[in-house]
């Protein structure tokens, strides 16, 4: 939990959504519509054409550059919650109102506008720590 | 953003858990949008109302919540009819779903009114310069176009957050300097009736998300203001339109805003007539239901109904979609409409609605329908006037 004595592994960035939560970074490169590109009972990725079509998000600190289509798609992060297989926390470039209201009524912590460009920091897999109280993300 | 000391306390949960979330959705939207303040609204309409559409995870968090909203707040159309959903082919099942999401919202202190044009109801709940938290895209268009209030076309949450809290993140329309015209569109001709429909479907695809203003030869009323207005709101995201010579007018701003007629006005364009009479016809199938009523019919459009079906029978589905308010303050109507045998619908429409999923072509005198039928019902649509609607209906 302590930033305290490295901050080369903390990345500053912005509060959306507050909470803290660790867990292995998912990227998706790609503005992703929870509502038709997510499955709400499994977590799964099945946006058509979608590069990682399959791939839960479940448990995943999820990395997108931030949503699009319906805003519905705020209902669906609640619902993935409910099902126990929402994202643990998320990271976006830039949040907009479906994806921000989806975490915030669904208690999942999210960050955006980090100070370095998660895109090229961040690989699959990588363990971090989302703290969308504070607005940062620390290397676990 | 700037939170006032009792906002800062909501937002920091010392009056419980929904109010806190409430906030924390307007403290989100501020961010995002780079907002400076809160500020109080008049009324809120509240989008996410239809089971069809929100499912069961919008039901289980609307559900999930508790308090009373601080201002008069309305909702976006159901599902079903209230009240005549049986004789409909709704489903037992579907019909205990959506009751569930409206007693919700009525446990919240909101008033179970599922219209699209609440304005039409209570004509209190938007006067000229208020701010609103509105949801539905054409009544946003005529609360800001026709009436000269000011509301950002909100998603389900933050109107509801907006209602719980009585205020919203002043951004977007509720700023002098977002209201200016961008775009100025001459149309050659005259319009009447259905005409603005199409001439809205053209018009919100060439004008997008900017603001037009619009020289017409002829005067539009009301209902066809709410209808052209309905139109860009479904085939483009217009939120605010105008018409030139007619109030409300453009806001005036200080300098260095003063030559705003010539700056903010980026593009300059005319549709012709023909390409408004085209509308109907580029879009051809023969009607198995004639529906009338996106957005929901005012009591003038309903006297009309009736003078045109009077001793009249029809010989197809006929059905007219208005709110269960305007059914209840217009029984005379009503029951001279259904003398022929068309039936008049409440609380939905064809848009939100499983009902005309079983339909191969409606006829529709709205340009938004035209625009949603076919992605949302999954039938064609043909566009006419009332007139022709009733024709069509009628038809032996």
């Amino acid at each position: 939990m302590s930033t305290s004595n490295s901050m080369s592994t903390m990345i500053a960035g912005h509060p959306v959504s507050k909470g803290v939560a660790s867990g292995e970074i998912l990227i998706s490169e790609t503005p992703i519509s929870f509502l038709g590109g997510i499955d709400p009972n499994t977590g799964e990725i099945v946006e058509k054409n979608h590069p990682k079509k399959g791939v839960s998000i479940a448990g995943r600190v999820f990395l997108f550059p931030h949503g699009k289509g319906s805003t519905v798609g705020s209902y669906i992060i609640y619902s993935l919650k409910k099902n126990g297989v929402a994202p643990c926390a998320m990271i976006n470039l830039t949040s907009e109102t479906i994806v921000a209201v989806g975490a915030i009524i669904s208690d999942i912590p999210l960050v955006d506008r980090l100070k370095e460009d998660p895109f090229t920091v961040f690989h699959d897999g990588d363990l971090v720590e989302v703290d969308g109280t504070r607005g940062h993300v620390t290397w676990k | 953003m700037h939170l006032t000391p009792s906002e800062e306390r909501i937002l920091n949960g010392e009056q419980g858990y929904v109010l806190q979330k409430a906030m924390e959705i307007l403290a989100a939207l501020g961010d995002i949008y780079d907002v400076d303040r809160l500020i109080p609204v008049k009324s809120t309409q509240i989008a996410g109302v239809s089971y069809k559409n929100i499912g069961e995870a919008g039901l289980e968090w609307i559900s999930g919540l508790s308090g009373k909203v601080k201002v008069p707040s309305v909702l976006n159309p159901a599902g079903l009819d209230r009240v005549r959903w049986r004789e409909l082919s709704i489903s037992e099942e579907f019909a205990a779903k959506q009751d569930e999401v409206i007693r919700a919202y009525e446990s919240l202190g909101i008033l179970p009114w599922c219209t699209c044009t609440p304005y039409e109801i209570r004509t209190d709940l938007a006067k000229p310069g208020d701010h609103l938290a509105w949801s539905e895209s054409s009544a946003v268009a005529y609360a800001n176009s026709v009436i000269g209030a000011r509301t950002n076309r909100e998603g389900g949450p933050s109107a509801l957050a907006a209602a719980l809290i009585g205020t919203t993140p002043n951004y977007g329309y509720h700023l002098d300097r977002n209201r200016l015209p961008s775009i100025a569109i001459r149309v050659e001709g005259r319009l009447s009736g259905a005409d603005y429909g199409a001439f809205g479907y053209i018009a919100g695809a060439i004008a997008g998300s900017g603001v037009p203003i619009f020289s017409l030869e002829s005067v539009p009323t009301n209902d066809e203001r709410k209808a052209l207005g309905a139109a860009m709101a479904a085939s483009g995201a217009v939120a605010l339109h105008y018409i030139a010579g007619t109030a409300p007018l453009p806001p005036t701003l200080p300098r260095p805003h003063l030559d705003q007629d010539t700056r903010d006005i980026v593009e300059r364009i005319t549709i012709e007539h023909a390409e408004i009479k085209e509308v109907y016809q580029t879009h051809q199938c023969d009607p198995d239901l004639i529906a009338i009523g996106c957005p929901h019919c005012s009591a003038a459009v309903l006297a009309r109904l009736r003078d045109l079906l009077a001793g009249k029978t029809v010989t197809k589905e006929f059905w007219i979609f208005t709110s269960g308010i305007m059914r209840d303050r217009h029984p005379d109507l009503v029951a001279g409409i259904e003398s022929s045998g068309a039936k008049v619908i409440c609380d939905t429409c064809m848009v939100v609605s499983p009902l005309c999923e079983r339909f191969r072509c409606m006829m529709v005198s709205s340009g938004k329908a035209l625009a949603y039928v076919p992605q949302m019902c999954g039938s064609d649509a043909v566009l006419g006037s009332i007139e022709d609607c009733v024709r069509s209906a009628v038809a032996p």
